[in-house]
């Protein structure tokens, strides 16, 4: 739709026509501000947390769990020097041996959410399958933040 | 000739003097739309509703998304 758009805006006399193709779902997708009558309606982007502790494949769990816990964290995310998704630690993970490396102990390749998904329905996944957070990424893997279920049900009563 | 344009792009040229057009139908810009874009759906796109847009100016047109 667009390019046709852009070629009439082209025969109606507009000199420097651009064409952005990937259009409104790539920039809602990362997460970028937008303006409507949905704008007011929160998506994991709007609620994750960012500060959600991570970690390098090569880092021992003794290390990390004395770091995040210190911060009053349960989970870590394990990411590279991009900050792309790798894994998870969390629950009975965090207690095994301390000289473990985060690459041994990690679940690997945890389902991530795009930041444009509406909390609501979010939280309703959640819900259902019994899940307490969920990773928020942005389309090329890197990571956003970490929602936790409770953030989704605040949202709701506030929007309430 | 229009020139595709990337996310990257976009952002830095919003800072400065591009007009941004939503060509989706009018009920869907209402519920999103890239901050500050105008609507002109495409079926509407004629020299009436484009009056408002100056041609010495960038123009970045989008609709959802490659289709």
């Amino acid at each position: 739709m667009s390019p046709r758009a852009a070629w009439r805006l082209e025969s109606l006399g507009f000199g420097e026509v651009y064409d952005y193709a990937a259009g409104k779902a790539d920039w809602l997708a990362w997460g970028l501000p937008r303006e409507g009558t949905s704008a007011g309606m929160p998506t994991v982007g709007d609620l994750a947390r960012r500060d959600v502790p991570t970690c390098g494949l090569g880092e021992t769990l003794g290390a990390i769990r004395q770091r995040i816990r210190a911060a009053g964290w349960e989970e870590c995310v394990i990411t590279n020097d991009r900050r792309i998704v790798l894994g998870l630690l969390r629950g009975k993970g965090l207690d095994a041996d301390p000289a473990a490396t985060a690459e041994e102990i990690m679940r690997p390749g945890p389902t991530t959410y795009k930041p444009d998904t509406a909390a609501a329905e979010a939280g309703r996944r959640m819900s259902e399958r019994g899940v307490r957070g969920l990773l928020v990424a942005t389309p090329d893997g890197a990571l956003v933040g970490l929602l936790r279920r409770q953030e989704t049900e605040r949202a709701g009563e506030d929007a309430s | 000739m229009p020139k595709d344009i990337t996310r990257g792009e976009l952002q830095r040229l919003l800072g400065r003097e591009v007009q941004l057009v939503d060509v989706l139908p009018a009920e869907e810009y209402a519920e999103s739309h890239l901050p500050g874009a105008i609507s002109i759906p495409l079926k509407l796109l004629d020299t009436s509703t484009t009056a408002g847009l100056r041609k010495d100016a960038p123009v970045v047109v989008y609709c959802h998304d490659l289709q």
